[in-house]
């Protein structure tokens, strides 16, 4: 039980109770839970990101990409092809692997700013596909009447509470992902890889195929994301998968502390109501927003809870630092002193 | 065959544009050693301003896009004194996450400012040549020209000139130059104006052939990142072969295929020389 007594785990612990726990404070109000709700969705697809960004250390810039294919998968689906909510959320899982794969396979070859380029191409191009495929997409018309998950008479997921529960347990399991990823080899592979590339290759890390990996648990998480923020909405448009989606993502990871367990979501949900906040001001808000950014990049790159580890980490070296200089003064100070004095002998 | 010349000066035109706006990309990225993603926006940005002084204060057309460009230059060098300088010792996705962040804050500047409608740019050039039985709008001649002379000026600027030469040793070796008492801020500054600066002439010249928009630097964007990659990053004789080699087959698969393969071509170029050979299909191996 060492891991709960690790202030971080206590602090992601307690997020997640604090989360769990507002349909007891907003229940009633449908418009709260909804917002939130949805905040929870773009976490999810924010975890997808820290996983290649904050992990890896590459840049992507397809995650509103696949968020777009995953919602679109579902909203399609379940619309024009009147298919359950459940297989619809399967394929749009398995379709965003397998392009998220596919383009691993050129993406894991590229580094740096390449890999950014091409992630920006890939995400250009499946924004371009939604928006002017108008034969099926429906292009700017976009989707109406996402069904909600089907649950037989057992729940009934038009209530937003229940829809927030479902999002949340699927967080659940993306948080202990990460988790997991960041106490277990996998991790300290990609944090090697984000580190020194060159080097983690000289050390004999699989560099191409764990950014390959990397890539499409990246867009599985997008597609997860998306799929769930579909039936979340009800309904999408081509600004699901906007680059400006992948802006908000970055934005979000940027806010909580890149490669954090707790900070895509405590990111997603300052941020996603900083958005609801300004939400009368729809155009201007990437005047304020874009220089935000910048200035965080600049002056605050960790992110909130980059610096709540750093203070958790300087706190511990000073207790450590503490102890070890009381155990000296137990040993008594003659053993420092006899040192001096033999090699003044000498 | 009248077809075929006709898209060929199609194919030229908006080659010269290409050009224009991507060796101001691969400048920047031989210099500050970063792909300037906010470059479709600087590039948007100075197709309204050169609007503006050409629709609302009435300047002659050349001279608003060289107003324009003077501008622009100086949003160029506020990019990078308040922005890019800042980060020059972060690690590399902050300054491309930075980058991102003005290219959202340009393109809402815009919005604000003119709307998010399509706009309209007229020019006093109009009329049309008749070279080898295809019908060329002047505009188009227009563009070839101005394109070759620019493009003649800024090989002159940068081999001849002292300041030119700046930019050129900075490329090649930062502490070097740095060390024989060339100042690589200044160096910064210069080129990131100089980009903007010819992306504001090329924005300047197409507009009228095509809309004004708040995102019409997106698809530029993605095109000139596949032009220098073609050419290699930070090759100026690559971005021009890149350039005018893109905007061909652009236009020639728009005609002899479908609209949309056009479009498509930049990616899949893209995608082509990545996958061939990742770091770009003309640069030398380099040891980071």
């Amino acid at each position: 039980m060492s891991a709960l007594k690790n202030p971080r785990n206590i602090g992601t612990l307690a997020l997640l109770v604090i989360i769990a726990a507002a349909p007891l404070a907003f229940g009633d109000e449908n418009y709260i839970m909804r917002v939130i709700t949805t905040g929870l969705c773009a976490a999810i697809a924010v975890y997808g990101m820290n996983i290649i960004l904050g992990f890896t250390g590459q840049l992507s810039l397809a995650q509103g990409g696949f968020f777009g294919i995953g919602a679109y998968t579902v909203g399609l689906l379940t619309t024009d092809y009147d298919w359950s909510f459940w297989s619809a959320f399967a394929l749009a899982v398995i379709g965003t692997a397998v392009v998220g794969y596919l383009s691993g396979l050129i993406a894991l070859r590229t580094r740096d700013e390449y890999f950014a380029i091409f992630t920006m191409a890939i995400g250009f191009i499946i924004y371009l596909t939604i928006s002017r495929w108008e034969a099926v997409t429906h292009a700017h018309s976009g989707v109406n009447n996402v069904k909600f998950p089907e649950a037989g008479d057992l729940i009934d997921f038009s209530d937003p509470t229940a829809m927030f529960y479902l999002v949340f347990v699927i967080l659940l399991v993306c948080v202990y992902i990460t988790y997991a990823i960041r106490r277990s080899g996998v991790g300290r592979t990609l944090l090697t890889i984000r580190t020194s590339e060159d080097l983690a290759d000289a050390i004999g890390v699989k560099v191409g195929l764990s950014k390959q990996l990397a890539f499409a648990a990246s867009a599985v998480f997008g597609g997860i994301g998306g799929g769930l923020y579909a039936s979340v909405v009800g309904f999408i448009g081509p600004d699901a998968a906007s680059v400006d989606k992948t802006f908000e993502f970055l934005m979000f990871i940027l806010v909580g502390g890149m490669g954090t367990v707790a900070g895509p979501l405590i990111g997603s949900m300052i941020v996603t109501f900083l958005f609801e906040f300004f939400q009368d001001f729809q155009a201007y808000r990437f005047i304020v927003l874009g220089p935000i950014i910048i200035a965080l990049v600049i002056f605050a790159p960790r992110g909130i809870v980059g610096y709540l580890g750093g203070f958790v980490d300087r706190r511990n070296r000073r207790r450590r630092i503490a102890e070890t200089r009381s155990t000296d003064e137990a040993r008594g100070a003659a053993e420092p002193m006899e040192t001096t004095t033999s090699e003044e002998t000498k | 065959m009248t077809l075929f010349i006709q898209q060929l000066f199609n194919g030229l035109a908006l080659g010269g544009v290409y050009c224009l706006a991507a060796i101001g990309l691969t400048l920047v990225f031989g210099v500050l050693r970063i792909p300037n993603l906010a470059h479709g926006a600087l590039y948007m940005l100075g197709a309204y301003v050169t609007y503006f002084f050409l629709a609302t204060l009435g300047v002659p057309y050349l001279a608003a896009i060289g107003i324009a460009a003077l501008v622009l230059f100086v949003v160029g060098v506020g990019l990078e004194r308040l922005v890019f300088h800042p980060l020059r010792n972060s690690p590399h996705t902050h300054h491309m996450i930075a980058a991102v962040g003005a290219m959202f804050f340009f393109q809402s500047l815009a919005q604000v400012i003119w709307g998010a409608d399509f706009r309209r740019m007229d020019t006093p050039i109009t009329g049309s040549l008749h070279i080898l039985g295809a019908e060329i709008s002047a505009q188009r001649i227009v563009i070839i020209i101005t394109a070759v002379v620019v493009l003649a000026l800024l090989t002159w600027f940068i081999k001849r000139s002292i300041h030119g030469q700046t930019i050129e040793a900075i490329e090649q070796d930062r502490t070097g130059a740095a060390l024989v008492g060339i100042n690589p801020s200044m160096v910064s500054m210069l080129t990131l104006g100089l980009s903007a600066l010819l992306a504001t002439i090329a924005a300047g010249l197409v507009s009228p052939i095509n809309l004004l928009s708040p995102t019409m630097g997106d698809a530029l964007n993605l095109k000139v990142f596949a032009i220098i990659i073609l050419g290699g990053l930070g090759s100026l004789p690559g971005a021009i072969i890149g350039g005018f080699a893109l905007a061909i087959a652009e236009t020639m698969t728009s005609t002899y295929i479908s609209s949309a393969v056009g479009e498509a071509v930049a990616f899949i170029v893209l995608v082509a020389v990545l996958a061939i050979r990742p770091t770009g299909l003309f640069t030398k191996a380099v040891q980071r």
